[in-house]
């Protein structure tokens, strides 16, 4: 589907992509990951046929740049950085909808399953928005739609928990679907997330590694954790989770199955103050059940 | 074409809500008030009174504001645009090139021409009201002449965003143009060259290229049609164009320069990295 043949770009004197040659297919979720200045943005730029590259770089056999309209089409991106658009958010959704052939009702449908609903928010503008909120429209302009590849640049950092689970199984429902790209620095943000790590290094692919593909991405953990004493910093950072506690020790809520390294290493920071832990994935015992029967 | 109009709506949309449009929009809607509140529709120069004289003064104020303003606006937005991932973003969708440039040309030579031109219709009417006569002539010509002058920067405004790759060159760019045509109005530089023995049709020549100095002759043709103003220069003028012609020449050659300088930013645009 994606395929990179020796793509060398240079800016100036620098040359931040040195030969890549990679080739993902449908299905392929892949981890885009390296330290900052390795090439991912540069790389991804190149598949959007946004920078000028030597080598080849095709879409379903097409050149992005040659041929924009019929490869980006089938493109859904989400930037890492929102972009500072003052124009409202209604306007921009109904651009975004125009230019892409699309039914500005799916990506509208999508932004409320993410907890964004339009009607509160049609007028404003887009650059006056919260960091989550613009992270969740742009998602869904990017998923509501007929996406064959999705481009996504930490996609996730600005969500709260809810949001990040519906993400999630908005990626899964794409999941056989569609090509995913998800570039991120961390490889713990992202790794549940995808059945493959491309790292890159100085502009060269470090590592190319096809990875257990074990989490459901719409899965859920009911999660219950208990605590030696009561703590107040650990209070604040689990209740960003969504978790309530009737007496400061027992804690319980959800957590996105994709999510669950995340949630460990929030854990792993009052490891002291843990008495109990458990983790149960939703449905799991049924679907054991299922398996055992037969 | 379609894709063409949604990305000039969206300029349209975009540049409302920035500040340099409010500034651009109070700066001439102030100048037409300022104008009309120290009453001179009521002063008289060259024989010319009334809303003739309230034109002329806009028309010459403007000169002095539109190109800069012009400028520097369209390379600020357009580089700061591309440096804060506005391009990145909005060119990852499926829109092509030539209809998002264009587009973007065309939104924003709307945004930056219609204030000009409202705030000169606002002037006119507010006059009208009060009783004067309105010099529809003088009005049209007017209107053509600042569309032709503001189409021109935009133009240049556009090959200079294409070109630097960050707003601050951009705009110093942009600056060091403009002080450049400026220093090139004939009472200056002009007058240099001639005294240090240049050949007078080298310098008629600048005159003739610089779009400041077309667009200020083309003004004052209306009330000093022998161009007694510019000296020996106006025999020149007269001589090769006449009225008419030169009148002609002031409306299409500043929108030949823009439509040129726009059309090789597209060239270099479409060749280039685009964030």
């Amino acid at each position: 589907m994606i395929r990179f043949e020796k793509v060398i770009k240079r800016f100036g004197r620098q040359q931040v992509l040195k030969g890549i040659d990679l080739t993902i297919e449908r299905g392929h979720r892949v981890a885009l990951v390296g330290s900052n200045g390795a090439g991912k943005t540069t790389l991804i730029r190149c598949l959007l046929g946004e920078y000028i590259c030597a080598g080849r770089v095709s879409v379903n056999g097409l050149d992005p740049r040659q041929h924009r309209s019929e490869v980006l089409i089938r493109v859904g991106f989400v930037p890492q950085l929102p972009p500072p658009l003052k124009m409202p958010v209604g306007q921009l959704m109904r651009f975004a909808a125009d230019v892409c052939q699309a039914d500005m009702g799916r990506m509208v449908d999508v932004a409320a399953r993410l907890g964004l609903t339009l009607e509160g928010f049609r007028h404003q503008p887009f650059v006056k928005l919260s960091g989550g909120q613009k992270q969740k429209l742009l998602i869904a302009i990017a998923l509501g739609r007929d996406s064959e590849l999705l481009v996504l640049d930490e996609p996730a950092a600005n969500l709260d928990p809810d949001a990040r689970h519906v993400f999630f199984s908005l990626l899964a429902e794409k999941q056989g679907t569609a090509a995913m790209l998800v570039s991120s620095h961390r490889l713990d943000e992202v790794a549940p997330l995808v059945n493959r790590v491309v790292e890159l290094d100085q502009g060269r692919v470090a590592l190319d590694d096809h990875v257990a593909d074990l989490v459901d991405l719409d899965s859920r953990l009911r999660c219950s954790v208990r605590l030696l004493r009561p703590e107040p910093a650990f209070a604040r950072a689990i209740a960003d989770w969504g978790f309530s506690s009737d007496d400061g020790l027992r804690w319980q809520g959800l957590v996105a199955g994709p999510d669950r390294l995340r949630f460990l290493g929030v854990l792993s920071r009052y490891a002291a103050l843990l008495a109990h832990i458990s983790m149960d994935e939703e449905g799991a015992r049924d679907r054991l059940q299922e398996a055992a029967n037969g | 074409m379609r894709h063409l109009w949604l990305t000039a709506f969206t300029d349209i949309l975009e540049s409302v809500r920035a500040k340099w449009f409010l500034v651009y929009t109070v700066v001439f809607g102030g100048l037409v008030a300022l104008l009309l509140v120290f009453g001179i529709t009521e002063s008289r120069i060259m024989g010319f009174s009334g809303l003739s004289r309230l034109l002329l003064t806009y028309i010459q104020l403007s000169m002095a504001i539109l190109p800069v303003f012009v400028l520097i606006s369209t390379v600020r937005s357009l580089a700061g645009d591309r440096e804060a991932g506005v391009f990145e973003y909005l060119l990852s969708l499926p829109i092509g090139l030539a209809a998002w440039y264009w587009g973007k040309l065309l939104g924003r030579f709307l945004v930056v021409f219609l204030p000009v031109l409202l705030a000169m219709g606002a002037g006119v009417a507010w006059g009208a009201l009060r009783g004067a006569e309105v010099p529809w002539q003088l009005l049209a010509y007017y209107s053509g002449l600042l569309m032709s002058l503001a189409w021109c920067f935009l133009g240049i405004g556009m090959l200079i965003s294409t070109l630097a790759r960050s707003s601050d060159v951009a705009q110093g760019g942009a600056f060091v143009l403009w002080l450049i045509l400026l220093l090139f109005l004939d009472l200056i530089l002009l007058g240099v060259m001639i005294r240090e023995a240049l050949p007078p049709s080298v310098a008629v020549g600048f005159a003739l290229a610089n779009p400041l100095q077309v667009f200020r002759t083309a003004s004052m043709m209306l009330f000093d049609p022998q161009l007694v103003l510019l000296g020996p220069t106006a025999y020149v003028i007269l001589d090769n164009f006449g009225q008419a012609g030169y009148i002609l020449y002031a409306l299409t050659y500043p929108l030949a320069i823009g439509t040129f300088c726009a059309a090789i930013g597209y060239a270099l645009f479409r060749r280039s990295d685009l964030p």
